[in-house]
């Protein structure tokens, strides 16, 4: 198996699959670089040649943000709200949504698991 | 969806023209203002509003980081102090 930018190990899939298996590539990115690297796309990621890899990794070094670099930007982003006491920034401290959404339902994936309120209507139901 | 670049952002005139006299004169006082969908430009930095939020007016010190954003958005409108409490728990 492939290493690209050390820990990810892409298995054997297609190389344009494998690819995405990078945080920060997706199915259009990866298209673009087995373009941009001459590799190609359909072969199994296991069947690259060296210096197939190592072109792909120094494209991905070079060009795009991906993996922890990506992870960072967008953790300061999110702290760069909260520092300003922004609207946005407040959301997210509450961990509520971000977007406008409708909190009243839903919104599970920002507020957790539910949360079951003792002698709220439609507690019986429930059960 | 963003705003048309032609129009560039939306800043309240009278309240540009009230930063620009300010700091032109040097002082540093608290701007009262209702314009809450006005854009900070970086202009206003180091500036303090009292931006309106329905009921009062609210204290917000700019810096340089709030640049892009609206003054409203530092002036929340609305108030929750949560659920339960006395009645539900036991």
């Amino acid at each position: 198996m492939p290493r690209l930018l050390g820990v990810d190990i892409p298995n054997d899939r297609p190389t344009v699959i494998s690819l995405t298996y990078l945080y920060g590539v997706g199915p259009q990115t990866a298209r673009e670089l087995c373009h941009k690297a001459g590799v190609d796309p359909q072969a199994k990621a296991r069947d690259l040649h060296e210096d197939e890899v190592a072109r792909l990794a120094a494209l991905l070094d070079k060009d795009y943000t991906v993996e922890g670099q990506l992870r960072r930007q967008v953790a300061q982003n999110i702290s760069r709200l909260r520092d300003i006491g922004c609207y946005r920034g407040i959301r997210h401290r509450r961990g509520l949504p971000v977007r406008g959404q409708r909190t009243r339902t839903n919104a599970r994936t920002r507020k957790g698991p539910k949360k079951t309120v003792a002698g709220k209507k439609g507690v019986k139901d429930l059960r | 969806m963003g705003r048309s670049l032609k129009k560039g952002p939306f800043v309240n005139p009278k309240l540009f023209e009230k930063v620009d006299r300010l700091t032109n004169r040097g002082i540093k006082e608290p701007i009262k203002t209702w314009a809450r969908a006005c854009t900070i430009v970086p202009e206003f930095v180091g500036h303090t509003f009292m931006v309106h939020n329905g009921k009062l007016h609210i204290k917000v010190f700019v810096t340089e980081d709030m640049v892009g954003h609206k003054l409203g958005e530092f002036a929340p409108t609305r108030t929750f102090r949560g659920h339960g409490g006395k009645g539900g728990k036991k």
